[in-house]
């Protein structure tokens, strides 16, 4: 049977910031280009969760048997997120999940423990990698970083990139590490981390994948290079032998290095434009380096495609760095007024349905359809007559709004409070995200998102919020 | 049953309203009762309930506890109420309710709150049941969601909305300015309402009400034993109180530019009343004007305009002291701020004082008054209570 990727998606935070924007900030050079940076409702959870619904369209949700989630910056550390992924996901509770964490290369591993539980039998698995990597404000990773979600699912049937051959090194270097409590990556001296590190382990990686397929270098028409910088994985293909040609876009200049989901995102991009027959050598870094060989097959003629393209067009920059920095909580701002109610873990966890899987209420007497559901219909008042109805991948609009200039966080105080309803009346409250105030009106077409809303009760706080619909939107 | 000219307020207080930073809930509730006490020519040790009104401030929960404290009335009953903005009618109603059944014969209706203690200017995020879903919900964010809906549904402009909204603070800051006890006593101007900050789009500054600290009390008492009081009691003469049942964010088909609980609670106490034409047949109203919206939809839901049509009676002035039907004579939650739990006492105080020819300030007093409403409006859901009164039984 042939195995291979299914499904492919990305998430590119619509929050951009120019290298320029930090460098003038520290009054040195900045680096070439922009990078992605998360909102301050989204977090390595959040991304991953908008990577893994772009997914979730071109597949049969029933058959998804696996949840996968890498990260190296996800919020908890302790607690599952990949559970958290899957219930946002609205998946079952009798998917297998797990989480895959510490180093860079955990989007790499991740995908590696899907293929095999795949090739074992099960039907298919839903890789999600996500990370907010933080750097030393001034360093030269701060600026090299970026934020963003990716996620691929794999399985046997409707491969649209079949895997050729896996190879994998492992490497034991203090390269880039984080201690305990510690909230910057440290980095090692940079010629010794990335001769010894990163050049050799991806070489090594890529020559052992090549031979284990029987191909040459001039057999692969890109390669997907995760990078530390930006071209750091030039580097590598030159070594290899590859020409400028066959390296794919590492999307430096745009996105950044974002860590784990780095060779996914990198993937999916390389995807959008591959053509049938292509063969894409994939490698991921961190302590080591693992390597596949994909064959893209027929199938991805049918793949509805561009959505790569036109998240990286949606945007909006951030217009100081010290945006950036209290956006990542890293310098402290002035408080907002203080939640009056707060959330507790047993309510959180019994309200789970409405607030983390987006499930409402449709009664069978009259067929009215409430978000949030109520046990008792307010249209007809019949008991217990309810239908549990999915309703966070529905399109909706603004019915009416406000622009409240006062109800957010203390550093980003503007909320548009947003009343929306979908194409049968169900009517939504839910805050905007990502908006410009200037396309806010009455009918704007909105998406559903998954967000953080608040730290209450010591724990994240994740719900639905909307967004303007874009083209190529997340989710 | 009909209470229509069953119990009747004997003595009212107020206290002054504003930033109190002076005093505490026992201040405030001892302006008010006292005054009260006074008006009633009652002696503490004659009142044989007390119910409270209070929504959270400073401590929720704690209402009855704190206003028992403060007035050392012992050995009776406590009752608190709560019904988000409408705790105040909440407490006059269920005090006029014990009377009538009988239960007593004469009691305390007093609401206070005191948001000057809780470190903030306004009431905060998170107004709401559920701590997650309506994490940043806010008054002004909800009330707002009206003034959208109704421009887009009558097809005003911004410009034109907002200019109509101006209007009513405009009315309701002239008015304030009359007010002794107000919170706010300045006049304003529409270009000012208009230049004013956006706290919510599309309301400003001047469409909220402000924040601030106040207490009210009513003694109430059955209507026969009423004038062994005083010669001018004032008569309840119906109520109304009703509750949406969904928050209107969430409710399916909902127009947001009328409430249901609005037009259920004014219909209630009107058929109550007697009233089959309140633009006509009452004299005086006190509204909920948490916001100058709500004051205009409001107008609408209780059958002062039609719908829609509440432009043309504001820009006649139909509202003023001098028009038809005079909204919000003391100033309204404009000008007093709302301390949530004291509101629909205070809005019930300013109707009876006009309802004895009795205002504090003769300038604002309205000439051939009879009956009269006072209303507050919360939540969401949506809560309304009405109650209308009246300077003579029958």
């Amino acid at each position: 049977m042939s195995i291979g990727i299914t499904a492919f998606g990305a998430c590119l935070p619509y929050m951009r910031l120019k290298r320029e924007t930090i460098g003038a900030a520290w009054e040195r050079r900045g680096l070439k280009g922009e990078r992605c940076v998360a909102n301050n409702d989204e977090d390595a959870v959040t991304m991953a969760v908008a990577a893994a619904r772009a997914c979730l369209p071109v597949m049969e949700p029933d058959s998804i048997e696996a949840l996968y989630f890498a990260s190296v910056t996800a919020p908890y550390a302790e607690k599952s997120h990949a559970t958290l992924a899957a219930t946002a996901c609205n998946l079952g509770t009798d998917v297998f999940t797990a989480d895959f964490g510490s180093t860079p290369r955990a989007g790499t591993s991740a995908l590696k423990a899907a293929l095999d539980a795949v090739s074992c039998g099960m039907k298919a698995a839903l890789v999600t990698a996500a990370d907010c990597p933080l750097a030393f404000p001034k360093s030269d990773q701060e600026q090299l970083f970026g934020d963003a979600g990716a996620a691929v699912a794999v399985g046997g049937e409707n491969v649209v990139a079949e895997l050729t051959a896996f190879a994998s090194v492992n490497t034991e270097i203090i390269d880039m590490w984080r201690n305990y409590g510690e909230r910057f990556v440290n980095v090692g001296e940079e010629r010794f981390i990335s001769d010894k590190g990163y050049k050799t382990a991806m070489t090594a990686a890529c020559q052992k994948v090549l031979a284990k397929a029987g191909l040459q270098p001039s057999d692969i028409a890109k390669a997907v290079f995760a990078t530390p910088g930006l071209k750091d994985d030039k580097g590598v293909a030159k070594k290899l032998g590859l020409t400028e040609e066959q390296a794919a876009d590492n999307y430096m200049l745009e996105i950044g290095n974002c860590y784990s989901a780095q060779p996914l995102l990198l993937l999916c991009g390389a995807l959008e434009t591959a053509k049938p027959g292509d063969r894409l050598l994939v490698a991921g870094y961190g302590n080591g380096a693992d390597a596949f060989i994909f064959t893209v097959t027929d199938a991805i003629a049918g793949y509805p495609r561009g959505r790569f393209a036109a998240q990286l067009r949606n945007k909006k920059y951030l217009g100081s760095y010290i945006r950036y920095l209290s956006f990542r909580g890293l310098t402290e701002t002035k408080p907002g007024e203080p939640f009056r109610t707060f959330p507790s873990n047993s309510a959180t966890w019994r309200d789970q349905k409405s607030i983390l899987r987006g499930v409402g209420h449709k009664c069978k007497a009259c067929g009215v359809t409430t978000f949030p559901g109520h046990r008792i219909c307010p249209g007809c008042m019949a008991k217990d007559q309810n239908e549990q109805v999915h309703m966070t991948d529905r399109k909706t609009s603004i019915f009416t709004y406000s622009i409240d200039n006062l109800a957010g966080r203390g550093d980003d105080p503007v909320v548009v409070q947003t009343v929306a309803e979908d194409t049968e009346g169900t009517r939504f409250y839910m805050l905007m995200t990502d908006f410009e105030e200037s396309e806010i009106k009455v009918g704007l077409e909105l998406e559903f998102t998954f967000r953080m809303v608040y730290e209450g009760g010591n724990f994240r706080n994740y719900y639905w919020k909307c967004r303007p619909a874009r083209e190529g939107g997340n989710e | 049953m009909s209470l229509k000219d069953k119990v009747a307020i004997v003595g009212m207080g107020c206290s002054r309203f504003g930033e109190r930073w002076d005093c505490g809930v026992e201040d405030l509730v001892i302006e008010s009762a006292y005054e009260a006490y006074e008006d009633a020519h009652i002696d503490p040790k004659d009142i044989q309930a007390v119910f409270v009104g209070q929504m959270y401030a400073p401590v929720g929960g704690l209402a009855s506890a704190q206003v028992c404290d403060a007035l050392k009335l012992k050995d009776i009953p406590w009752i608190r109420n709560e019904n988000w903005c409408t705790a105040g009618h909440m407490a006059l109603l269920s005090a006029c309710m014990a009377v009538a059944s009988g239960a007593y014969d004469t009691v305390m209706a007093i609401g206070v709150e005191k948001l000057k203690d809780t470190g903030y200017p306004g009431l905060g995020a998170g107004r709401g049941m559920n701590p997650v879903t309506e994490a940043r919900r806010t008054a002004p964010g909800s009330f707002a969601l009206i003034a959208t809906r109704y421009f887009e549904q009558y097809g005003l402009t911004i410009g034109e909305g907002k200019e109509l909204m101006a209007k009513i603070a405009v009315k309701n800051h002239a008015n304030g300015s009359l007010s002794p006890k107000a919170h706010f006593r300045n006049q304003i101007t529409v270009e000012q309402a208009l230049k004013a900050p956006v706290i919510a789009s599309p309301l400003g500054l001047f469409d909220c009400c402000g924040n601030s600290d106040g207490s009210a009390c009513a003694i109430i008492t059955r209507a026969d034993l009423a004038r062994s009081f005083r010669d001018d009691p004032i008569y309840l003469k119906g109520f109304g109180i009703s509750m949406d049942p969904v928050l209107p964010h969430c409710r399916p088909g909902f127009e947001w530019t009328s409430f249901p609980a609005l037009r259920t609670s004014s219909r209630k106490a009107y058929e109550m009343a007697g009233i089959k034409n309140p633009r006509e047949e009452l004299d005086i109203a006190e509204v909920h004007d948490c916001f100058t919206i709500t004051e205009l939809a409001i107008y609408e839901d209780f059958g002062f305009s039609k719908p829609g049509n509440a432009r043309e009676d504001i820009d006649a002035g139909f509202f003023e002291r001098t028009g038809g039907l005079p909204v919000n004579t003391d100033g309204g939650l404009k000008c007093f701020g709302h301390p949530v739990g004291a509101s629909g006492l205070r809005m019930t105080y300013e109707i009876y004082k006009q309802l004895q020819y009795r205002v504090d300030n003769p300038d604002r007093q309205i000439k051939n008054v009879s009956r009269g409403l006072s209303h507050t409006f919360g939540g969401a859901p949506q809560l309304s209570a009405v109650a209308v009164f009246g300077n003579t039984p029958g």
